[in-house]
């Protein structure tokens, strides 16, 4: 195992995240803030409690999802897309590196920016509500879970893409709208029925729920059937990515 | 002379059903300087990746200080280092990073000073902290260079080093070129420029249609292939040779205004003084005396025509 590569490559994509800091980290932090002042303060005062938890400490593991998410995906899909772009992946696919490294350095660096994102995020939540967390372990576990997983599914995306606009097209038509309807902002059984049962087959709800409940003790659904979703959403970005790896698909001719 | 890449028998096909190799054989000598020389689409890039691990052989074998490419591809890609044809860098990193970059993705542990040297070496050093996307074109290639040898490889290919570039900087790249070699470096540079591969090869390698034509030292090459010729402009034009100079086989041109005499440059005698005095004895008058070397250029010429 060439571990210098893999520390390499996580070390070149970690120097660029904090080289660009006001569109890494101030910009999730700002936005998030908005969201807590517009869905917390403006309209959660009017809003009663939510599953028994007042309705802006119920959006923050909602929001911390929307940004850990989009940051995951789009950081990947970025870090592996760009040596594409500029040409020189040759220096990847000419070094003496496995694929599988190739993924833990990119992955790697991904998972852990959008995990600091996730952190600062909830960081900030402590200054605008009133928050305890329930189950902090299983709180990580899932917030570090998910960050490996969007980063996968964003590796992936960086891989499959031929432009920048293929690169933004799944971020933004795909997880966005799932995230926002995922109950990010509400509870699944706040939806009139039928809505209840479409919205079971969205997978970012199994993920937020689980979140949820990692703070405050109360899910859309069973913690269990959450940490099996999210498990076999990892499984299935790792599948793609051995499928990628044994026929260098878009990568090696 | 040991071989420190063999290539065997290796073919390449693409997924359109191009055969950009067709059973290539190569056999590279530690420590030389090989030019591999041919058209543009000649297969000249795909064998040079292929080598490399960029590119899935369809067919054959490439084994690089014994090693294969495919089952022991660590340990072959660790002896090579690619400088790409087209300028590949990421533009928002510094000099220093993008090669220490190159250094730790090829499993070295880092080594700041050997970086510095080797930024040194190439003239970087007064833009080790300058952003990549701010040198110029010449600066940019040589940054390529130091990239690929950051790993301290033991072989180093130069796809088309000198493409573009200007008469004073391709001159400047071959010094580095044969700095490069001094220091044991195995080199094999692709190259469509004749006169690139004459100054700088030991051996040269000509391929066209994804097939090696040749393969020679290039001293060997010139010698066997180079012939000069002795063109001689007469005052008088002839209607044909006199008897007298029949031996020298004179090609007569030019409506009997020139009589040209091919000879081999590595004769021990050219025959050129008996042939002066053979001409003016048969009453010929000389305006004008020219010689003419065959050039690499001639030699590759004709061997890709005659592979068309």
């Amino acid at each position: 195992m060439n571990v210098h590569a893999v520390k390499t490559i996580y070390r070149a994509e970690m120097k660029r995240f904090f080289r660009t800091i006001a569109q890494s980290i101030i910009s999730p932090v700002l936005s998030t803030s908005l969201y807590f002042i517009v869905f917390g303060a403006a309209i959660g005062s009017r809003i009663d409690e939510v599953e028994g938890v007042p309705y802006g400490a119920f959006i923050v593991p909602g929001l911390i999802m929307l940004s850990v998410m989009t940051q995951a995906t789009t950081n990947a899909s970025f870090g592996i897309y760009f040596p594409k772009f500029t040409g020189t992946i040759f220096e990847l696919l000419s070094a003496p590196v496995s694929f599988l490294e190739i993924v833990a350095g990119y992955v790697g660096a991904a998972a852990s920016k959008a995990m600091f994102i996730g952190v600062i995020i909830l960081i900030t939540a402590f200054f605008f509500v009133d928050l305890q967390i329930a189950h902090p372990i299983a709180m990580i576990a899932f917030l570090t879970l998910t960050c490996i997983s969007f980063a996968l599914l964003g590796f992936i995306i960086g891989i499959w893409a031929g432009n920048f606009e293929q690169l933004q097209l799944i971020p933004l038509l795909v997880i966005t709208p799932l995230v926002f309807l995922g109950g990010s902002f509400y509870s699944v059984s706040m939806l009139p029925g039928i809505w209840q049962t479409i919205a079971m087959f969205n997978p970012v709800v199994y993920l937020i729920s689980g979140f949820r409940w990692a703070f405050f003790g109360v899910a859309d659904v069973d913690i269990g059937v959450s940490l099996a979703a999210i498990t076999l959403f990892t499984v299935v970005c790792l599948g793609i990515i051995g499928w990628i790896f044994r026929t260098g698909w878009r990568i090696r001719q | 002379m040991t071989s420190i890449v063999s290539v065997q028998n290796l073919r390449k096909a693409y997924a359109t059903g191009f055969e950009a190799l067709k059973g290539v054989n190569l056999e590279i000598e530690e420590g030389e300087i090989l030019a591999l020389l041919g058209p543009n689409g000649a297969g000249k890039t795909t064998l040079i990746s292929t080598i490399c691990g960029i590119t899935v052989p369809t067919g054959g074998t490439v084994t690089v200080g014994g090693y294969d490419t495919i089952t022991d591809f660590r340990a072959t890609r660790s002896l090579i280092g690619l400088v790409p044809q087209e300028i590949h860098l990421e533009p928002f990193e510094t000099v220093f990073n993008t090669v220490s970059f190159s250094r730790g993705l090829f499993g070295k542990s880092r080594d700041d000073a050997y970086v510095d040297k080797i930024l040194n070496q190439l003239s970087l050093g007064d833009k080790r902290n300058s952003r990549v996307m701010t040198l110029s074109g010449g600066m940019k290639r040589r940054v390529l260079i130091a990239k690929a040898l950051a790993h301290e490889p033991r072989i180093l290919f130069l796809d088309e080093p000198t493409a573009g570039v200007d008469v004073e900087l391709r001159k400047d790249m071959w010094s580095v070129v044969a700095d490069l070699k001094a220091s044991g470096v195995t080199i094999i540079l692709t190259t469509h420029y004749i006169e690139e591969a004459e100054a700088i090869a030991d051996r040269v390698g000509v391929i066209n249609g994804g097939q090696i034509l040749l393969v020679q030292d290039k001293a060997e090459m010139m010698a066997q292939m180079g012939k000069k010729q002795l063109r001689i402009t007469l005052a008088d034009p002839v209607t044909s040779v006199p008897d007298t100079l029949a031996a020298y086989r004179l090609d007569v041109s030019d409506e009997g205004d020139v009589l040209t005499y091919t000879y081999d440059t590595k004769g021990e005698r050219t025959g050129i003084t008996k042939l002066l005095n053979d001409v003016a004895a048969a009453g010929l008058v000389l305006s004008d005396l020219q010689t003419q070397q065959s050039s690499l250029e001639d030699i590759f010429v004709g061997l890709v025509k005659e592979s068309a």
